[in-house]
C-alpha cells in the first residue's frame, strides 16, 4: 500500500512539476553556448608535484616503466584524489562539504589520514562485503540456490568478518573447514555456493575463489585430484524448509593417498577430513597460489587492472606485468599477518595509485605497467546510490522468486543488497553482476544506449533533476549568487570547484535562458523586501514542488549536464 | 488456410542449412504458466474434477482444432496459428521451467544460455548488419526476470524493456518518450553537455568514451529522431485501438505489430499473472477475455497487411496446470505447476496454421503421443528464421556451444514446416 501511495505522490507531483516547467521552458532557446578552448587540464586534474613520498610499490612500478620508456602521469590533485578515494574505499561519493574541508585542511599528511578514516568506516564493511558477496555467489536462486535465509545469514557473516578484518589465511580456513547448518552454521554457504555439488563442482569453486585460477583451464587428471579433497563432503536436508547440512562423511577404504595441485602427495587414514590437509596446504605461506591470488585481486580492484590481468584467470601463458611487484605485495600481506587493510592501505598510499588517469604517453602498455590511473565506470550499485542521495528518490526493487526479503527499508543503499536475486531495473541495465559463476567480469561497465536513454532522458532522472533538495536549494540561491550556486554544483557532484572557463560556460547559458523579464522582477523584488520574503518562505514551506521559474530551470539544465559527463559517470 | 508448403521444402540440406522464411517472432510470454485445459487442451470429457466450471469446447475455423469455449475470437483466426498439446519437460518449478522454455537447456552445467529472443537478436541483430530505428529486441512492457535473457551472450544482447504502459496516452517509453522536456530543450541541454564534458577532452583516445558517445548518437536518434513516432499508438484510429481491446494486453499486442512494421527482430511481451494456485477460475475469466480478444486481432491484422508470413507469433507459458482442480482449502479451486504436459500456439513466419500437433493424454495428465521437447519448439523458430539450430555460439570462454542439444524426441516441428 505505502508504495502506491507514494507512487501516486510522485505522479502529481511531477504533473505539477511539469506544468510549471512548460510554462517556463517556452523561454529556453535551442542555440548553443559559444564554443569556448578546451580549459586547462593540469589546473583541473594535476599537481605539479607530488604530495605523497615515494614508496616501494612505485620504486617497482616505476622501475619497470623506466625499462620500457614510458613515462608516469602526474599526480593527481586532492579533489581528484578525495572523489577517487571514496568511490574506491566506500563506494560512496564524498558530499560537496566533505570535498570542501578536505581542500582547505592544509596538513600534509591529509591524504594519508583520509585514507585511514575510510578503511575504518562503515562504507568499507558495506562496499567491500558487496564485492565479497559478488565473489562469494551469495544469491537466493538459480543458477545457485543458497535461498533466502541462507544468503541473509552468509551475507552477515562475511560482513562481520570484513567489519572485524579477519586475517585473511583464517577467512580462508573458516569457509573451506565449515561443517553444519546453512542457518547456523553460516560459512558452509560456500560449499552451496556452487552450480553443483558435486566433488568437480566444489573444486571449480575453490580454485576460483581462493586460488584465481579456472579449473576449465586444468587438466582433467589435475580437477580430479583436487575434487578428491572434497569428495567426502556430503549435503542433507532437514525437516526445517530449504536447511541443509554440511558435514565431512569419512571414506570406507582404510588410508588413501592425496595430490595438490602443485604435485605433492599426502596419504590420510580413513576418519580424516581432507579439506584440513588441502586448507594447510593451500593457506600456507610458501604457497604462491593462495597469496598471489588475494594481492592480485585486491590489486585489481583498487586500480582497475590486475597485475595478472584478468585477475581470476592466473596460468602459465598469461604472465604478470610486474612479477616483481605482485612477489612484493605476496611477501608484504605474509609479513602483516594477513592483514587485508595493510594491503589496501599500503597500496592507496602509493603514488602509483594516486597518479592522474590521464597517460602521458599512448603506448599499449601504459594500462598493464600502471603508467596512470585506469578510468573506470561507477558500479552500477555505487551510480544508482549516488542518483539516489542526490535526487531524495529511493529505489524499487524486486525479485523473481517469492521472498520477504525485497521490501527493504527506503533509506536502504544499493551497495548494502545482500541477494544477488534482488535487483531493480537499473541494476540490470548498468550491469551488476549475476553472481552466476563468481568471475570478475560478470560485472559490466561497457556503455549502451539503454543505459544512456535511461541518463538523458528518463523519467526517473527528469525527476530526480527537478525534485532534488540541492537543486531546490540552489535554485533559490541562484537568483542572487548564481556563480556559488554553480560552485556547489560542482563541488556536489563532480567533487571539485569548476574551472574558469567552466564557470563562463554555465553562467552564459543561464544568462541565455534567463529572460530580462525575470531580471527586473527580481529587482524590483529586492526593493519590496519584505513581500519577498514571504514569498520565499511560502516556497519552502512547499517543500515537494520547488519554483518553476527559468532560473531553477538554468541549475536543473547544469545539473543535469553535469550528472550525465563523464567525470560523473567514471572514476578517474 | 494457408498450403502447408509440405515435405519438399525441407530436405536434408534444409537443416543444416534453413531457407529464412520469418524475419520477425512475436513471443507472448504467459508468465505462471496458463492451464492447458482451460486454453487449448480442453477436456470436457473429463469431467468436472478436471474441468470445473469451463467445462465448454468450442469448434474453430480449423478442422478438428476445438479450443475452450472462452476462446470465442481465437477460434475465428484458428486457420492461422497451430497448436501444440504434447510439450514437455516435466519440470514444476518456474524458474527451471523458464530457462528450459526460453533456452531449450537444462540449467546446471555451469554456463548461462541466452533466451531466444538474445539469439535471434545475435544472429538477426546488429552483428547480422540491422540499422532499424529501434533495438531489434524489444520486451513490453516490464523485463522478464525469471531467467538472464542475455546469459552468456553479454549485455549487447540484452533487450530493450519499454516500461511505461501502452494503454495509458502517452506510452511513457523509458528514456524516449519524456513529458515536460521540450525538443529545443533537449538540444540546448545537450550542447551544454558537451561543452561541459571536460574529462572527455583530457581523453581523447578513450576507447571507453568512444562507446559512450556512440551510446549517446544512438540515444538522442531514438531521443529526437523519427524512432519515438512508432511508440505513438495515438497515431492508430480508434477502431484498430478498440479492437485490440484498451487494456494494458491488448495494446501490447498493437504496439508489438507497429514495431515489426518498423523493422524490430524480436518482441516478447510480458504477459504476467498466469500463475493462478488459488482462485483460479475467477483470474481466468478476468484474464482470458483480453488475451482471447488481443492475440485474435494480432493474427487477423497481421494477416491483412501481409506481416504474417514473414512473423512468426508463438505463445506459451513454462508449463501448465493441473489438470486435477483443487477444490480444498486455502486453494479453493486452484491449479498448481504441471510440467509433464501443457500446450504452447505457434503460427506465421512459415508455420502452417490450423493445425493440432501431439495429444496428452484423456486428462491432460501426461503426453499420449508425439513429444514435443523444448529443443524442438525452439530449434523450430530459429528453422524458420534461417538459424541452423545446431550452429555455435561462443560462450565467452572461448568454447563453442551447440544453440539447442539434439532433440530428445521427434525433432523439429516438420508437420508445421
Amino acid at each position: 500500500m505505502k508504495a502506491g501511495t507514494q507512487k501516486v505522490a510522485t505522479l502529481a507531483l511531477t504533473l505539477m512539476v511539469s506544468l510549471g516547467q512548460l510554462l517556463a521552458e517556452e523561454q529556453i532557446s535551442s542555440n548553443a553556448p559559444a564554443p569556448s578552448p578546451a580549459p586547462s587540464v593540469d589546473q583541473i586534474y594535476h599537481d605539479s608535484e607530488w604530495k605523497t613520498p615515494p614508496s616501494q610499490i612505485d620504486q617497482l612500478v616505476f622501475a619497470e616503466l623506466n625499462k620500457h620508456n614510458i613515462v608516469s602521469a602526474q599526480p593527481c590533485n586532492d579533489a581528484v584524489f578525495i572523489r577517487r578515494i571514496y568511490i574506491d574505499i566506500t563506494g560512496t561519493m564524498p558530499s560537496g562539504q566533505q570535498v570542501k574541508a578536505f581542500l582547505q585542511d592544509p596538513a600534509s599528511d591529509k591524504r594519508a589520514r583520509l585514507i585511514d578514516e575510510l578503511l575504518d568506516s562503515e562504507n568499507f564493511t558495506d562496499y567491500w562485503t558487496l564485492k565479497w558477496c559478488d565473489v562469494l555467489r551469495v544469491k537466493s536462486e538459480f543458477p545457485i540456490n543458497l535461498w533466502p535465509k541462507g544468503v541473509q545469514s552468509y551475507q552477515r557473516w562475511i560482513r562481520q568478518q570484513i567489519q572485524n578484518n579477519l586475517r585473511y589465511d583464517e577467512f580462508a580456513r573458516a569457509l573451506l573447514l565449515a561443517n553444519g547448518s546453512n542457518f547456523r552454521q553460516a560459512e558452509v554457504n560456500f560449499y552451496r555456493s556452487g552450480q553443483g555439488h558435486s566433488p568437480a563442482d566444489i573444486a571449480e569453486i575453490v580454485a576460483l575463489t581462493f586460488m584465481g585460477s579456472r579449473t576449465d583451464r586444468w587438466s582433467e587428471e589435475n580437477v580430479n585430484q583436487l575434487a578428491s579433497f572434497f569428495s567426502q563432503l556430503k549435503f542433507k536436508q532437514t525437516q526445517e524448509w530449504k536447511e541443509e547440512i554440511v558435514f565431512h562423511q569419512p571414506a570406507p577404504t582404510p588410508q588413501q593417498d592425496y595430490i595438490f595441485p602443485d604435485g605433492s602427495k599426502i596419504s590420510l587414514a580413513a576418519g580424516e577430513d581432507p579439506r584440513i590437509a588441502f586448507t594447510n596446504w593451500l593457506v600456507n605461506s610458501d604457497n604462491q597460489w593462495f597469496t598471489q591470488s588475494i594481492c592480485n585481486r585486491i590489486w585489481y580492484w583498487l586500480m582497475g587492472q590486475g597485475i595478472i590481468h584478468p585477475a581470476d584467470d592466473i596460468h602459465p601463458s598469461n604472465p604478470a606485468s610486474n612479477p616483481a611487484l605482485l612477489e612484493y605485495l605476496q611477501n608484504q600481506l605474509v609479513n602483516a599477518d594477513y592483514d587485508l587493510k595493510a594491503l589496501y592501505r599500503e597500496i592507496l598510499n602509493s603514488r602509483t595509485y594516486q597518479q592522474s588517469s590521464i597517460a602521458r604517453t599512448d603506448d599499449a602498455k601504459s594500462t598493464a605497467l600502471f603508467a596512470h590511473y585506469a578510468l573506470r565506470r561507477l558500479d552500477a550499485e555505487v551510480l544508482i546510490d549516488a542518483l539516489n542521495e542526490f535526487g531524495n528518490t529511493v529505489e524499487n526493487y524486486w525479485s523473481p522468486i517469492p521472498e520477504p526479503f525485497t521490501f527493504i527499508p527506503k533509506d536502504n543503499r544499493t551497495i548494502t543488497l545482500a541477494d544477488g536475486s534482488i535487483t531493480s531495473q537499473f541494476l540490470d541495465m548498468f550491469g551488476r553482476p549475476s553472481r552466476d559463476t563468481g568471475y570478475l567480469s560478470e560485472r559490466e561497465h561497457t556503455p549502451n544506449e539503454f543505459q544512456r536513454l535511461y541518463l538523458l532522458n528518463s523519467q526517473q532522472m527528469h525527476v530526480r533533476v527537478r525534485t532534488s533538495p540541492l537543486i531546490r536549494k540552489l535554485s533559490q540561491r541562484a537568483t542572487a549568487k548564481p556563480e556559488q550556486a554553480i560552485s556547489e554544483l560542482y563541488l556536489n557532484l563532480l567533487a571539485r570547484y569548476p574551472s574558469e572557463d567552466e564557470m563562463q560556460i554555465a553562467m552564459a547559458y543561464r544568462a541565455k535562458h534567463l529572460p530580462a523579464k525575470t531580471n527586473n522582477q527580481q529587482r524590483a523584488n529586492k526593493n519590496k523586501n519584505q513581500a519577498a520574503a514571504a514569498e520565499k518562505k511560502r516556497q519552502n514551506n512547499r517543500r515537494t514542488a520547488p519554483p518553476a521559474n527559468a532560473n531553477a530551470i538554468a541549475i536543473q539544465d547544469i545539473a543535469w549536464a553535469l550528472i550525465n559527463s563523464k567525470e560523473f559517470l567514471y572514476n578517474h | 488456410m494457408g498450403l502447408p508448403f509440405a515435405q519438399s521444402v525441407l530436405g536434408a540440406n534444409q537443416t543444416t542449412h534453413p531457407t529464412a522464411k520469418a524475419k520477425a517472432v512475436i513471443e507472448i510470454w504467459m508468465w505462471g504458466g496458463p492451464s492447458h485445459l482451460d486454453t487449448f487442451d480442453p477436456k470436457p470429457q473429463a469431467g468436472a474434477d478436471y474441468t470445473g466450471p469451463f467445462n465448454e469446447v468450442i469448434n474453430t475455423v480449423a478442422d478438428g482444432m476445438q479450443l475452450n469455449s472462452k476462446l470465442p475470437l481465437m477460434a475465428k483466426q484458428a486457420d492461422k496459428f497451430s497448436i501444440i498439446r504434447s510439450m514437455t519437460h516435466g519440470i514444476n518449478g518456474h524458474e527451471t521451467a523458464s530457462y528450459l522454455m526460453q533456452t531449450g537447456r537444462k540449467p546446471g552445467d555451469g554456463q548461462v544460455y541466452p533466451c531466444i529472443g538474445s539469439v535471434v537478436s545475435k544472429f538477426k541483430g546488429y552483428d547480422a548488419g540491422y540499422k532499424g530505428l529501434l533495438p531489434p529486441y524489444i520486451v513490453l512492457t516490464q523485463p522478464h526476470g525469471r531467467f538472464s535473457e542475455e546469459g552468456f551472450l553479454g549485455p549487447r544482447y540484452k533487450p530493450f524493456s519499454t516500461g511505461g504502459d501502452p494503454s495509458k496516452d502517452p506510452f511513457a517509453v523509458q528514456g524516449i518518450i519524456a513529458q515536460g522536456i521540450t525538443d529545443a530543450r533537449q538540444q540546448s541541454r545537450r550542447d551544454l553537455l558537451h561543452s561541459l564534458d571536460t574529462l572527455a577532452n583530457a581523453h581523447p583516445n578513450s576507447q571507453a568514451f568512444k562507446k559512450l558517445d556512440e551510446a549517446e548518437e544512438d540515444a538522442y536518434s531514438m531521443i529526437l529522431g523519427d524512432a519515438r513516432e512508432v511508440f505513438n499508438l495515438a497515431d492508430e484510429p480508434d477502431a484498430m485501438r478498440d479492437a485490440y481491446g484498451r487494456n494494458t494486453f491488448g495494446q501490447s499486442c498493437l504496439m508489438a505489430r507497429r514495431l515489426v512494421e518498423n523493422g524490430v527482430r524480436y518482441v516478447s511481451i510480458n504477459a504476467r499473472g498466469w500463475d493462478t494456485h488459488k482462485m483460479h477460475f475467477n483470474s481466468m475469466n478476468q484474464k482470458m477475455p483480453q488475451m482471447d480478444q488481443g492475440l485474435a486481432m494480432l493474427f487477423e491484422d497481421l494477416a491483412q497487411r501481409g506481416l504474417l508470413d514473414s512473423t512468426i507469433v508463438w505463445c506459451s507459458g513454462e508449463f501448465g496446470r493441473t489438470p486435477k482442480v483443487k477444490w480444498e482449502e486455502p486453494w479453493n479451486g486452484g491449479r498448481g505447476h504441471h510440467g509433464a504436459v501443457f500446450s504452447s500456439m505457434i503460427g506465421g513466419g512459415g508455420f502452417t496454421g490450423g493445425h493440432v500437433v501431439g495429444a496428452s493424454n484423456a486428462t491432460g495428465m501426461e503426453v499420449a503421443e508425439r513429444p514435443v521437447y523444448p529443443e524442438d519448439f525452439i530449434g523450430s523458430i530459429y528453422h524458420n528464421l534461417g538459424i541452423n539450430p545446431h550452429s555455435h555460439l561462443d560462450n565467452g570462454r572461448g568454447e563453442k556451444v551447440q544453440l539447442t542439444i539434439d532433440s530428445q524426441g521427434e525433432g523439429l516441428l516438420k508437420e508445421l514446416m
